[in-house]
């Protein structure tokens, strides 16, 4: 402390604007309004970028629309909602959303867990959470296949209680919450080690118990990460094919997910009938998206002040 | 890279208070961290384990010949092939999509952002669909390339650009928020003294993203070599011919070859435990 007062008191540190950063005469051009186009390389980044968007990703989406064009109103419409459609569009949507909200709870639990306390194997812990973007999702498939079907590692055990796990909606749930079970643990884990423990500690000093400093202060924290998590890990549910067509049984009704559905029009070569079911789950599936980067930039807006300090 | 400094930081506080009011009673911290790896043993390390246990089920000589099968050796082949055209073409779109919107500031980055992250939102049936869509006999281009005798969907050109579609977004949304956080002070200091953009991007943009430009291509080859969905769509499933690994696995498992199946997939499996291997080292390495 001594040693403290003994010291100048240190100017604030003035914050450089980025506008005074370079040499007015480097921005030069086009980019001399904005001020930040000194590096070369913006035409040809960029062009390259949106060439490559447009040949990959944009042209081969559109067909989907183009294609569903050529198709009649009612028979768009008698596709979209035949009994099995629906069956499998309800499949898809409420498996994913029991997936997701499983994801959600124990989510947030690992990432408390691996960044709050420390215990053996931790580190091992924390890169197995994320195996389901690296395995294969046929090898996810088929191992939670074997291990749920009746006879199998789990399944055994589970079938004398009722249980029944493959080949039914509960195997599409299982399936779906392996796909998704890093995104939320990702999504909330840097939240909670970028969390100011200072304000929890003035919160225990103010006399709030565990508890409530959770509840109270820590836990809105995490709702805007946890919602992006939810949304991603529901969003990846929705359209995926490998991992749950093992475990699925696919009996049209019952369990049979809109992916599947959609990969036995195309055997059929029922074209115009795929496509009206595409066009219909990727308006779903975009509309994701767009939540989850309105989330992130609605994120990244409240947190920037804290990134450049 | 974010959140190193922050991460030891949280640590040593929860580490020094055993107790009180700024941590969880005992039985709360024992039960929460049983609850998680509860979880993630019945999630990850059991379906784990199952698939070298059965792999290795009928002993090696079984294994071995379950992947040296030539039908196993031709889907190897073919997903090598399919992944080493799919990751270069991603790995330079990565690169340049990066540089743009990490370094430049202009209208309308979200958006491009979002079309970017397309491919994500997209089922890989999907996915395989519109390709089908565009180049299958009764596609947009079918019948042109009928007439040039090209064949697109049902053959390897068809397994690529799927690959190169389901996978496009992976390295670039490694770089893109690393080469953000770095910020431009180091190479606006050497285009200032005179380099020019290819030496600045070699000698002073790629040696600082080394490590999450590494990280993604792994990424993006783990995923690659895995497709599944998409690839399932466009290969017509042509045994010794449009037969990738995923796809064998699947042939295997329907055909009753259960412990063939898994003989071939605890090669894609080692393939995945490797990615996580090099994500960790490359962690540990950024946060020295």
């Amino acid at each position: 402390m001594e040693s403290v007062e003994a010291m100048p008191p240190i100017p604030p540190v003035q914050p450089i604007q980025p506008e005074l950063r370079l040499p007015l005469p480097l921005a030069r051009g086009r980019g001399r309004r904005r001020g930040n186009h000194v590096l070369p390389g913006f035409g040809l980044a960029m062009g390259f970028t949106l060439l490559y968007l447009s040949l990959i990703v944009l042209l081969p989406l559109s067909t989907v629309l183009l294609k569903s064009l050529t198709l009649t109103w009612s028979a768009f419409w008698a596709t979209v909602t035949a009994p099995r459609t629906l069956a499998a569009y309800r499949l898809s949507l409420l498996a994913a959303l029991g997936a997701a909200v499983l994801n959600v709870v124990f989510g947030i639990v690992v990432a408390w867990v691996l960044e709050r306390y420390r215990f053996p194997g931790r580190r091992l812990v924390d890169a197995l959470v994320d195996l389901p973007f690296a395995l294969p999702t046929a090898v996810a498939g088929i191992a939670l296949a074997s291990i749920y079907s009746p006879n199998g590692w789990l399944g055994q055990w589970l079938e004398p209680l009722g249980i029944h796990v493959a080949y039914t909606p509960l195997g599409v749930v299982v399936a779906l919450t392996f796909i998704g079970l890093p995104f939320v643990v990702r999504t909330v884990q840097p939240v909670l080690a970028d969390l100011d423990t200072e304000v929890e500690e003035a919160a225990a000093s103010l006399g709030a118990t565990r508890a409530t400093t959770f509840r109270r202060i820590i836990f809105p924290e995490l709702v805007p990460a946890a919602a992006t998590g939810f949304v991603l890990a529901f969003a990846r549910g929705l359209g995926e094919y490998g991992s749950v067509i093992f475990i699925a049984g696919n009996m049209p009704m019952r369990s049979e997910i809109t992916p599947l559905l959609l990969m036995i029009k195309l055997e059929q070569y029922d074209y115009p009938g795929a496509t009206a079911i595409a066009l219909v789950f990727l308006t779903l599936s975009f509309g994701l998206l767009l939540l989850v980067n309105l989330l992130a930039w609605r994120r990244s807006r409240f947190l920037r002040p804290q990134e450049n300090d | 890279m974010h959140g190193g400094g922050g991460r030891l930081g949280t640590s040593t506080v929860a580490g020094a208070e055993r107790s009180g009011p700024l941590t969880e009673p005992r039985l709360v911290r024992f039960l929460l961290i049983g609850l998680a790896l509860a979880f993630l043993g019945f999630f990850l390390v059991i379906p784990l384990a199952l698939v070298f246990v059965k792999a290795f089920a009928d002993g090696f000589k079984v294994y071995l010949d379950a992947v040296r099968e030539p039908a196993a050796l031709s889907a190897v082949r073919l997903t090598l092939l399919a992944a080493a055209c799919a990751v270069p073409v991603n790995l330079l779109f990565g690169l340049a999509a990066a540089w743009a919107i990490a370094k430049f500031r202009f209208a309308g980055k979200n958006l491009l952002l979002t079309l970017i992250d397309l491919p994500f939102a997209v089922s890989p049936v999907i996915a395989g669909m519109i390709f089908v869509l565009l180049f299958g006999a009764h596609g947009l281009f079918g019948p042109w390339l009928q007439s040039h005798d090209l064949k697109v969907i049902f053959a390897l050109p068809g397994i690529v650009l799927a690959t190169i579609f389901i996978t496009s977004p992976l390295v670039a949304r490694e770089l893109i928020p690393l080469m953000q956080a770095q910020g431009n002070e180091e190479e606006e200091a050497a285009v200032t003294l005179g380099a020019s953009g290819w030496q600045t991007f070699r000698r002073i943009s790629l040696p600082k993203i080394r490590w999450g430009l590494l990280y993604g291509i792994v990424l993006c080859n783990a995923r690659a070599m895995g497709e599944f969905g998409a690839v399932s769509v466009v290969s017509g499933h042509i045994r010794g011919l449009t037969n990738t690994l995923p796809l064998h696995v699947e042939i295997l498992y329907n055909e009753y070859q259960f412990n063939a199946a898994f003989a071939v997939a605890s090669l894609l499996t080692l393939l995945a435990l490797v990615t996580l291997l090099l994500k960790s080292f490359i962690e540990w390495r950024s946060a020295r």
